[in-house]
């Protein structure tokens, strides 16, 4: 993702107007998820539910795969990826861990013993 | 006459909710943090407000990206707790109190904060768990009428913490000119350092949250200069929540005293504090 002009920002994605803007269809299929409705629909027929919200080629891969770097890159706010992560009985210290490169055992650990201060 | 009584900054995580929806507080995980609560919570339980104004962010639950207002304020006579995807927190509905919602706009805009209003709102945790640190046992209602004051914290650019800071200074000012005779209390919610997403996710920073948690009383012009950069790296891409804290800060007196802190790493991916200021000072 880019960060905003001029900033430089290593390891953190900064969800600015262009990212909102990329990941806004994206993002509305996550905020869906709230009803108990939508989130059978989604399990029906996750393909068709991702065209139904017109994502691009690209994210609905990532929606289908599970990518959650690739949802992040393609304009995902983490709060609405946490939908479908909640939906799929992942925690955000799995997200964490993924994002991080370490198991999600790993990360709660790092949190446990104070965060990772050192990043 | 209204009087600010006092101010209370906290963290909002979801999770410290859950903890208390699903009797986990004295767990080990969780019974540092609600022990730290305890004498504040007492000394609140002691000081009721008639009313609380709640500054916080929703997150992808009341309100979605179709429209990011940087501030707005709630002005229904209700607001129900929000379904954030597996059922709405067992808490009591929300109580607006839209004369003094009314009032907060009318003097805001004419102070120079050009108010989005919300006529409807779905509240989620981030109102409902500094309610529920508050008061962990409403029974069938909140101890207090609440008004809703959101800050666009997700999308950047975000408010700047010295707009932040300014706009809690005319919350104080409109405030100080509302007739009805209520006690108010202040919310500051989010925070502290955190970050969810990117390879620094897991990112804390406890000497930046020492400073920010002690120049919250007695330096906040320090912390209304620093920049949004500069706070997202200081306190995480999801730390730059704490510019809410500036908000209830502005809305006090120049000198306030100290009731309670604590400071615990952490709830779920975040180090969480609460504080608590008497706006009476010494």
């Amino acid at each position: 993702m880019t960060a905003p002009a001029g900033h430089d920002l290593p390891g953190t994605p900064v969800f600015d107007g262009r990212a909102s803007r990329r990941g806004l269809r994206m993002n509305k299929l996550f905020m869906s998820l709230r009803s108990a409705e939508s989130r059978e629909r989604f399990a029906a027929d996750e393909r068709a539910y991702c065209e139904e919200f017109r994502l691009t080629p690209e994210q609905e891969r990532a929606v289908l795969e599970r990518d959650w770097q690739a949802m992040v890159d393609l304009g995902g706010s983490i709060f609405y990826i946490y939908k479908l992560a909640m939906m799929d009985g992942l925690s955000m210290q799995y997200l964490g861990g993924v994002f991080s490169g370490m198991s999600e055992q790993d990360f709660r650990a790092a949190l446990m013993a104070g965060g990772r201060t050192d990043v | 006459m209204s009087e600010v009584i006092w101010g209370m900054v906290t963290s909002h995580v979801p999770s410290i909710g859950a903890a208390m929806d699903h009797g986990k507080t004295q767990d080990p995980y969780w019974k540092p943090l609600f022990d730290g609560y305890q004498p504040a919570r007492e000394w609140m339980a002691e000081h009721r407000p008639d009313v609380a104004i709640v500054i916080y962010n929703d997150h992808a639950n009341g309100v979605d990206l179709d429209v990011v207002p940087a501030f707005a304020i709630g002005t229904a006579d209700r607001y129900p707790v929000a379904d954030e995807g597996w059922g709405p927190r067992p808490v009591p509905e929300v109580v607006g109190d839209p004369d003094l919602s009314q009032h907060l706009i009318e003097h805001l805009i004419d102070d120079g904060f050009d108010m989005t209003l919300f006529q409807e709102l779905d509240v989620d945790h981030g109102l409902t768990v500094p309610l529920s640190i508050y008061c962990p046992d409403p029974g069938e209602a909140w101890p207090c009428r609440v008004v809703p004051l959101l800050v666009n914290v997700i999308q950047y650019p975000q408010p700047t913490a010295a707009r932040c800071y300014a706009l809690g200074r005319a919350i104080g000012r409109a405030l100080a000119s509302y007739q009805p005779d209520v006690k108010v209390a202040i919310f500051g919610t989010g925070g502290m350092s955190h970050q969810l997403a990117g390879a620094r996710a897991g990112f804390v920073n406890p000497k930046f949250d020492a400073m920010f948690l002690e120049a919250i009383q007695t330096d906040p012009e320090r912390l209304a200069a620093l920049s949004r950069e500069e706070l997202i790296r200081q306190a995480g891409s999801e730390g730059i929540e704490l510019i809410m804290w500036l908000v209830m800060r502005g809305a006090m007196n120049d000198e306030i005293r100290r009731i309670h802190e604590t400071y615990h790493v952490p709830a779920s991916n975040t180090a969480a504090a609460l504080a608590l200021f008497d706006n009476r000072g010494d």
